[in-house]
């Protein structure tokens, strides 16, 4: 069952056309990849989506409900989560009340102590670093707090843009298993990335977008061997 | 003797400062405006007082009268004029906010007239001791202003709501994917910083009882510069920046070669805080936003 339906989304910003009228879907418990050059729209859809950013036409329906129009904080609430781009934690609070945050949609308080013991156990880097100010973690340790904190709200689907952006080989390595098990956990995942090698390795399936329209469909293991994303995004 | 008596008064006109300079820090550090109209609210509170006192005599009635109305005022104001504009140019916010401004005056002057009024909110009499002597209205202001101070501070880091304050200001966008309803901790901004300018119409009248229309007027820039000193959009920055300001003021007063420049003297401090320190004393610097 699809557990996200996007159908003919439009997004403008101004007048410029960011997406022009894409249609994907994300069943429950897969690992969906959006793979796509710079500006071509899928920090955009993965904003519109969550209700960040206005959609000018086009539906989205998230677990039976149309969210088209929802603001960002209610759709946030169904258990839709984000890990977005840049990472945008809070610099100021520390690594604890990041996770804080996290857990601000969660209306019964009584499982928190348990969350924030299953994020510490998933990241030990945060738990060594509970108390610091969020701002002073390197940038590997801003993303693990990144992911903790959006896995903080319990999300059916979390949705991560470019997770791997700036980091070592190694530790880009340890996200995409990160992303695997937390997929195993039961978390369906839609991710975004320019690492497309990687990301489709990981993927159940996946879509190519080019400037605002969906180009390309298939499997992970499809797009991986088919020669146009080998040519473009797959350096060969 | 005398030096202390100067920094008590002065460090209760600043806490009153304090009271203001919070409602601007923290409507611009989360709404990312400049609420022109705030000092107004002020002069508003005035009036509840002076009716409520008129009408029933108890001074506590009329703070607890003001504190209402100018709650209901400021969200009101934040509701018809402030959010229908997020989003739009900062210039646009900022003459909708200087009307704003005219309108809460010219309705104070058609309601209560040009005439100046005298509020008595009731001698509290002296307090003398070993030939230290301070008006008990003085401590008063500088307690309550003191202990709304902590209040706030405790509410800011360990509420939920008091966190989510904190996250919009930092981040709109990343507090709205916490599930943080914006528009609700604006509003909420808004209905504390009115309480608190409520509270800074009482200690005014406290200390000086004549009431007219433009009374927070002054007061509002001068709680804006000590905002703008401490670091505007940081709360302990207002609270230090607004005393600060105070103390300032009550010395310049007591030197009688300088005392007619004081207000010159404030925003010249201003100037060269901000010349050594642009964000002013706990500001931050605005990192890129990505
Ligand atoms: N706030 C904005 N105002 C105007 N145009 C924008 C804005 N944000 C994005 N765009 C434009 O929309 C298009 C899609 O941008 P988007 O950020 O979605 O791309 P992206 O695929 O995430 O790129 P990247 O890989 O560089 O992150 C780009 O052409 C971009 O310039
Ligand atoms: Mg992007």
């Amino acid at each position: 069952m699809a557990l996200l339906e996007v159908k003919d989304l439009s997004v403008f910003y101004g007048v410029i056309q960011a997406l022009k009228g894409i249609s994907f879907e994300v069943n429950e418990g897969e690992i969906v990849t959006l793979i796509g050059a710079n500006g071509a729209g899928k920090t955009t859809t993965m904003q519109s989506v969550i209700g960040l950013i206005p959609a000018q036409s086009g539906t989205v329906v998230y677990d039976g409900q149309d969210i088209t129009k929802l603001p960002c904080h209610k759709i946030v609430h169904l258990g839709m989560s984000q890990v977005p781009e840049g990472r945008r934690i809070f610099q100021e609070l520390t690594v604890y009340e990041n996770l804080v945050m996290g857990a601000y949609s969660v209306k019964n308080k009584s499982g928190f102590k348990d969350d924030i013991d299953r994020i510490y156990t998933r990241f030990p880097r945060l738990a060594e670093r509970k108390n610091q100010i969020a701002g002073t973690l390197s940038g590997g340790e801003q993303q693990m707090l990144a992911m903790g904190r959006a896995l903080m709200s319990h999300p059916k689907l979390l949705m991560l843009d470019e997770p791997s952006m700036g980091l070592s080989p190694l530790l880009v390595d340890q996200v995409f298993e990160i992303i695997k098990d937390i997929n195993k956990d039961g978390t369906t995942i839609l991710l975004v990335e320019q690492n497309a090698g990687k990301s489709l390795a990981i993927s159940d399936r996946a879509y190519v977008l080019e400037t605002g329209s969906i180009v390309l469909t298939g499997t992970g293991a499809e797009l991986a061997a088919s020669d146009e994303v080998k040519k473009a995004y797959l350096g060969g | 003797m005398k030096l202390i008596e100067t920094l008590i008064s002065g460090l209760s006109m600043g806490s009153t400062y304090a009271m203001i300079a919070l409602g601007y820090t923290m409507v611009y550090g989360i709404a990312k405006m400049l609420n022109f109209a705030h000092g107004d609210v002020i002069m508003v509170g005035g009036y509840m007082i002076f009716v409520t006192l008129s009408a029933t005599g108890n001074p506590l009635l009329g703070l607890l009268a003001a504190v209402l109305f100018c709650v209901v005022l400021g969200v009101t104001i934040e509701k018809v004029a402030y959010k229908p504009l997020r989003g739009a140019s900062p210039l646009a916010v900022l003459i909708t906010a200087i009307g704003v401004s005219k309108l809460l005056q010219s309705t104070a002057q058609v309601v209560f007239g040009t005439a100046q009024k005298m509020v008595n909110v009731g001698d509290l009499g002296y307090l003398s001791w070993n030939g230290l002597t301070v008006q008990i209205s003085t401590l008063v202001t500088l307690g309550c202003s003191m202990v709304l101070m902590v209040a706030l501070s405790l509410f800011v880091k360990y509420t939920r709501t008091g966190r989510a304050m904190i996250a919009v200001s930092e981040d709109r966008g990343a507090a709205q994917l916490m599930g943080i309803n914006v528009n609700k901790i604006i509003m909420i901004t808004f209905a504390i910083g009115s309480a608190l300018a409520a509270f800074a119409g009482l200690f005014m009248l406290m200390k000086s009882p004549s009431l007219t229309n433009t009374l927070g007027a002054m007061p509002g820039i001068k709680a804006f510069t000590a905002a703008v000193i401490g670091g505007i959009g940081s709360i302990p920055g207002a609270m230090l920046g607004g005393l600060l300001m105070g103390v300032v003021e009550a010395i310049s007063l007591t030197v009688p070669a300088i005392a007619p420049y004081t207000d010159a003297i404030e925003f010249i401090i201003l100037i060269v805080i901000l010349l050594v320190r642009p964000t002013g004393i706990l500001g931050k610097k605005r990192r890129e936003k990505v």
